[in-house]
């Protein structure tokens, strides 16, 4: 009979042996060493059943079709806009994707994004040599307009987006801030400025304490403690 | 049994006092302390990341590139100069060599996986706490490794077998003590690094080796212990 | 850095709020570790906020320089390593290590703090050298301003080692021998940022920086060295309210470094 030798929702890491015997398979992040399972990924556990699975807690983010992320131009082509995604592969953003409207080839591409502007953009494919095309036409897909962007974790994105994007809009009702996170760990937000200041607060809270129970209330009482004062002063 | 007693009071297969955490560097996508006696080893990973030039990719797999640095302060004598020696970058590439074994980068061809390794103090076996640290590192920025690199050296004092040679156990007796830096994966214990100055023989070495095994498996619990405690202090929150 | 990020972050200033929700003059919390190196005659660690800076003296005995046979020397070196930032390259200093090093040094070497005369053993022959090695091991900004402070507590807290009659130097046996210096020169450097000044930038501050000025201090009314950085220029007038912002803050921070030398 085989045993389990973690528990479900531990943080596990590389080396670890988690299960002795043949009875468990191992699946993403672990591996099979004789009779053995052991994790090569530090991330939580996740026993279903007899699968052995591991979520990652941290690494970088790899690009993926269909994913949203917030990119930066840095640099204009012939062809189009070359944007640094957050990732160790670059990404091509080509003219025909870059607006509704017809441009011109020679047309000055600045005007539409300039060096260093950052941009909501859909990643429309991948290769398998990692080279990675986008596209700026669909529903808030846009150039963004002044705000803050800071890198988060990319494996902590599903959290500060929360489910239905819960933990988002409770940030959104406590700050006014307009948020938009990337998959790709590159976090737009823009706001009053002591209210932007509360909401990078309680997004690095979230990127910090991610795997942990009972975070929702947590980020609540911070966003409360934070936002207090200034809706304390905006009633007299 | 001979009557040898240590100059620190440890037994035989006692390394010095290990302090160890994972976290250290805000930048850095992952980093780590490794603190062994007197002998601290600071490591920060980037990446990975795009390579440049262009001709060290490699189109199947991401590339490991380590970096060992001793702070000018940081040496047992006088003040060094700072920039790298022919002894800082032999020893970077063995620690490249290290850790390479366990590492899987195919995820992420054309690219390269950053350590720095700054020691800001040694008292003997800074390339062992360096791989002990850049390994947490690498941990902790996610990249998908088999087992941990544990490491530390083993050495005859006086012609008596010891691990973890601290300073003054490294010059005691006539001749220098034969000092042999150790790296191994614990799963397997298969050895990663392997090194030596002084004179042994055979079995001499053969014994050492074996004597070495359980002391790194425990310096691999610590090492998995600190990275753990990354996370579950959130937990406590 | 994008030119409406840059915009963004001055308009909040305006409104007199900081990107980490500080206010425009707000120094980060500091604190001071002392002897933290072994391996150094004297060390310390500054940290402002989550940001590191590491420093360690070194004390060896040389063969003074011709033209200052009575002189003991002392020098200051930074280096920005790039374990502390993803953007920070291996290789030789750039130009921002070297600015680094050399306002660090000039502030202290200025304040005269240090008296060279007394590192002389033999004229002519033989003079203590003093190297004070600077380093962010977790780098945010203001590394000018925490790296002067951290030479500072180093060189505070360092101890001659042992020298036998040739003056060869036992590094395994410190003396009780401190260095002798008299005041405490504090580097302090104010940003303008559009037309407000802020003091102790992160790095995502300092990329949206006009024009800065480091004013390094003795005391409330004396300054001994300068360094103005950033594109802008600067009027009279800014220049001195930036100087007296300057000597505000580093009285601030005189203070938490006595309290620490105690």
């Amino acid at each position: 009979m085989g045993k389990l030798l973690a528990k479900e929702r531990e943080v596990v890491v590389p080396g670890q042996i988690i299960s002795e015997g043949m009875d468990y398979l191992p699946s993403t992040g672990t591996y099979r060493l004789k009779e053995q399972v052991i994790v090569n990924r530090l991330g939580i556990l996740n026993v279903d059943g007899k699968v052995l699975k591991v979520t990652p807690l941290s690494g970088r983010y790899l690009p993926k079709e269909g994913d949203t992320v917030i990119g930066k131009v840095e640099d204009i082509l012939m062809s189009g806009w070359r944007m640094d995604i957050n990732s160790p592969y670059s990404a091509v953003l080509p003219l025909r994707e870059a607006s509704f409207d017809f441009i011109k080839k020679g047309a000055d591409l600045s005007k539409y994004f300039a060096l260093d502007d950052y941009a909501v953009v859909k990643i429309t494919s991948v290769t398998t040599q990692n080279l990675v095309d986008l596209s700026a036409k669909g529903q808030g897909l846009r150039r963004l307009r002044g705000g803050r962007v800071i890198k988060v974790d990319c494996n902590k994105v599903p959290r500060i987006i929360g489910k239905q994007g819960s933990m988002v809009k409770m940030i959104n009702d406590a700050t006014g801030c307009r948020i938009t996170v990337g998959q790709n760990g590159v976090v737009w937000f823009m706001g009053e400025p002591q209210m932007e200041s509360a909401a990078f607060k309680a997004i690095r809270l979230i990127e910090q304490e991610a795997h942990t129970q009972g975070l929702t209330d947590r980020v609540k009482a911070l966003l409360d403690e934070l936002t207090k004062d200034y809706k304390g002063g905006k009633d007299e | 049994m001979s009557k040898f007693k240590r100059p620190s009071g440890r037994k035989m297969d006692e390394p010095r006092k290990i302090e160890a955490e994972v976290g250290v560097i805000a930048r850095a996508d992952g980093s780590a302390r490794f603190k062994i006696g007197d002998t601290e080893a600071l490591a920060a990973v980037y990446g990975p990341r795009e390579l440049h030039p262009r001709f060290l990719q490699d189109p199947k797999k991401g590339i490991l590139r380590c970096n060992y640095n001793m702070l000018p302060y940081a040496g047992d004598g006088s003040r060094v100069r700072p920039g790298p020696s022919r002894r800082s970058k032999e020893i970077s590439m063995v620690t490249e060599k290290a850790l390479t074994p366990v590492l899987d980068l195919s995820q992420f061809p054309n690219t390269v996986v950053d350590v720095f390794i700054e020691l800001p103090q040694t008292n003997a076996g800074s390339r062992c706490a360096g791989i002990c640290a850049a390994a947490m590192a690498l941990a902790d920025a996610g990249i998908i490794m088999k087992d941990m690199i544990s490491s530390v050296a083993v050495g005859y004092v006086e012609g008596n077998l010891v691990v973890d040679l601290d300073g003054p156990e490294e010059h005691m007796g006539e001749n220098e003590s034969p000092d042999i830096p150790l790296a191994m994966i614990p799963s397997t214990e298969e050895i990663t690094l392997l090194q030596m100055d002084g004179i042994v023989s055979k079995k001499q070495l053969l014994e050492a080796l074996e004597f070495a095994k359980p002391v790194l498996k425990k310096i691999s619990d610590v090492q998995k212990q600190a990275i753990k405690a990354k996370y579950e202090l959130g937990e406590r929150k | 850095m994008n030119q409406e990020v840059k915009d963004h972050i001055k308009n909040s200033l305006i409104k007199g709020v900081r990107l980490d929700g500080r206010g425009p003059q707000d120094l980060r919390e500091i604190s001071i570790e002392l002897d933290v190196v072994t391996t150094a005659e004297g060390s310390a660690r500054v940290k402002f906020g989550d940001a590191e800076v590491l420093a360690g003296v070194k004390m060896s005995v040389e063969s003074p320089f011709p033209d200052t046979p009575e002189d003991g020397v002392l020098m200051v070196n930074a280096e920005l390593l790039p374990l502390s930032n993803p953007d920070f390259e291996t290789g030789p200093p750039g130009i921002d290590s070297i600015e680094t090093s050399r306002v660090i040094d000039r502030g202290i070497r200025e304040s005269g703090c240090v008296d060279t005369k007394k590192l002389c053993l033999v004229k002519g022959e033989k003079v203590w050298f003093m190297a004070v090695d600077v380093h962010p091991i977790n780098y945010d900004g203001n590394l000018i301003d925490m790296g002067g402070l951290a030479a500072m507590a180093a060189l505070k807290s360092a101890n001659f080692p042992s020298i036998d009659k040739d003056h060869n130097v036992d590094y395994h046996e410190k003396t009780k021998k401190k260095l002798d210096i008299s005041g405490l020169p504090i580097p302090i450097t104010v940003c303008k940022i559009g037309d407000v000044l802020i003091v102790d930038p992160t790095d995502e501050e300092e990329n949206a920086i006009d024009a800065r000025l480091t004013v390094t201090s003795l005391d409330k009314d004396k300054l001994c060295s300068l360094q103005k950085g950033g594109a802008k220029p600067l009027s009279i007038e800014e220049i001195a309210e930036m100087v007296e912002l300057a000597l505000k803050k580093a009285d601030e921070v005189r203070k938490k470094l006595s309290e620490v030398l105690k």
